[in-house]
């Protein structure tokens, strides 16, 4: 018969390798981004010691290192990104729901195809397509005389937000298709008969109960791109304006990785997370206190 | 002005059909650069195909450049993806009915920590693994990119509320006084019942890991090991030494990309969210 073990039996396996693989990391994280190396003897030769830095770390990453402009790099990348995103998939939802657009199955596969082709290989291709001579659309903009090159200068950050735009939009909208699909028909029925017309069906009806849906979509997209890594990574070598220290991901790998500052990149990545956490909280509670007024109205 | 008239149907359609078009060139242009080779794509109009394709050649190229890598690349994305988004799928039912139908001590601060697990960004978790795996002397083998990706929070909240809708408390009794085992019910009554919201996990578990670059950049340097996009971004990146590799890259993303997306387009209807799992009853 079931015993009290039971539950614990079925969770065992998934908790496990959660500890392991979730929770000892991010332990781990915090613990080395207190930790520093200090260099002993001549020119650093004596062998290296660990030792506990304190906040030197995070004082590290806040004023010596490119951290704190990546980060508002970021910032400036995902208020205009995220609002984009997140318009554009509701739009496209709502226009596909409509039911006055012809092939809605057609466009729908067409707008979410991008979401199976992972972010380097949509970021290799958008290189080609972001080459003077390799591109089509640059080539098309040529006839009417507009030449364009989006990987020189600074405008590469909004040459990199359109690939993540083209790769997430389509999956959003799917979030939102899915969430409007589950809203029973007659409520529908009941509102015509009440006499509501196109726009009031979309502010007054439908809206409302999209909302948990553009909110789920709006977090993940927020988290998404505080972790933006490789699309800037493999435009690196065709745009010059990518620096070692382009995105807070960026740069906590170069500091890991080809500085062996494994301390400075821990404290890079647990104040990424705090931000990350910051930024989705702080919208769920905003959005929290906008719906019960709205609920009150 | 009326809304349901063919005036504004044409706009509506027109607008998506503009839409589609956005969406869908990158795609044309692959398919349209995978029949060139290098001073091809350098030379000729990029909007349409040369007299001359090359589709096979550059296919042929692609898989035997290097003694076959490419292949190896294609077995080791299966293998990542496929084996640990399975393996997700399995141990994030059992959490999630676990959950859903037994009560016990400490099961919502459990729940509420697994759900913590979901915003944590993955890229905050690649750095500390790679050190705790190269000091276990597993940095740079399958293992190092295999058991992280079979770990998948979400999952195990879409098939807690899952189970939560779908799975009656009536028939796990009556199995029960039938006489049947805990894990037998489990693999024969519940996985049956909780069957889409498995498709579901499955299927968000391999786009998640197919999508991750940072774990295997991080944790690989033998490229006998790369999953694909690794494995195409080491070519592109050389492309300057090896121009060849212009037209391979091409291919080769044209190979990677399209089975999957045809895959992820045939099953669309199972990419539903947690918001809506609950509501789609089996």
């Amino acid at each position: 018969m079931r015993s009290r073990r039971t539950p614990w039996l079925f969770l065992a396996p998934f908790a496990v390798l959660f500890l392991a693989f979730f929770v000892v990391p991010i332990g781990y994280a915090i613990w080395q981004s207190f930790i520093g190396v200090r260099r002993t003897g001549a020119l650093g030769l004596g062998g290296s010691q660990t030792t506990f830095a304190g906040l030197r770390n995070y004082a590290d990453a806040l004023a010596q290192t490119a951290f704190v402009p990546s980060v508002l790099r970021i910032l400036l990348f995902g208020v205009v990104v995220v609002p984009v995103m997140i318009i554009a998939a509701t739009a496209l939802a709502l226009l596909l729901d409509a039911a006055s657009a012809r092939w809605p199955r057609f466009f729908r596969t067409a707008y979410f195809l991008p979401y199976g082709i992972p972010g380097v290989l949509a970021s290799i291709i958008w290189t080609f397509l972001y080459l003077p001579g390799m591109s089509p659309i640059l080539e098309v903009f040529g006839w009417f005389g507009i030449q364009a090159e989006p990987l020189a200068g600074d405008g590469v950050l909004w040459a990199i937000a359109n690939i993540t735009i083209w790769e997430f939009a389509g999956y959003n909208m799917l979030v939102v298709v899915a969430q409007l699909q589950a809203v029973p028909a007659e409520l529908y029925d009941a509102a015509r008969v009440d006499g509501a017309n196109a726009w009031h069906m979309v502010w007054r009806i439908k809206f409302p109960l999209i909302r948990p849906a553009v909110v789920l979509t709006t977090v993940f997209t927020i988290i998404g791109t505080i972790q933006l890594f490789s699309e800037p990574i493999v435009l690196k070598r065709s745009a010059p304006a990518i620096t070692n220290d382009y995105t807070p991901n960026i740069s906590a790998y170069n500091q890991a990785f080809l500085y062996n500052n494994y301390g400075l990149a821990a404290a890079e990545a647990v104040l990424l997370a705090l931000v990350a956490f910051v930024l989705s909280f702080g919208f769920l509670r905003l959005v929290g206190r906008g719906g019960r007024a709205g609920g009150a109205r | 002005m009326n809304r349901t008239g063919p005036g504004w149907r044409i706009l509506v359609t027109a607008i998506l059909a503009i839409v589609a078009v956005y969406f869908l060139v990158p795609v044309y242009w692959l398919i349209i650069a995978s029949t060139k080779t290098t001073d091809e794509l350098l030379g000729t109009s990029p909007l349409w195909f040369t007299g001359d394709p090359h589709l096979w050649s550059n296919l042929s190229q692609v898989f035997s450049y290097n003694g076959h890598i490419y292949l190896r690349w294609v077995g080791n994305t299966i293998l990542y993806s496929g084996v640990g988004a399975l393996a997700a799928t399995l141990l994030a039912a059992a959490a999630g009915y676990a959950m859903a139908k037994f009560e016990f001590r400490g099961r919502e601060a459990v729940f509420n920590i697994v759900l913590g697990g979901v915003l944590v960004p993955a890229t905050v978790l690649a750095l500390p693994l790679y050190l705790m795996f190269s000091s276990a002397g597993l940095a740079d083998t399958y293992w190092s990119v295999l058991l992280p990706s079979v770990v998948s929070p979400f999952g195990v909240y879409l098939c807690r509320i899952y189970c939560e809708a779908s799975v009656p408390d009536d028939l796990l009794e009556a199995a029960r006084v039938d006489g049947a085992g805990e894990l037998r019910i489990f693999f024969t009554v519940v996985l049956r019942i909780i069957s889409p919201a498995l498709v579901t996990v499955f299927l968000f578990q391999l786009i998640g890991i197919w999508n991750n670059y940072f774990l295997p950049l991080v944790m690989l340097s033998d490229p006998n090991l790369y999953p694909l996009p690794l494995g195409l971004m080491s070519w592109m990146s050389i492309t300057d030494r090896v121009p060849v590799l212009y037209q391979l890259t091409v291919g080769g993303s044209l190979v990677s990309v399209v089975p999957l997306a045809i895959a992820i387009v045939v099953l669309q209807r199972f990419w539903r969210t947690g918001l809506t799992a609950g509501s789609v009853k089996a």
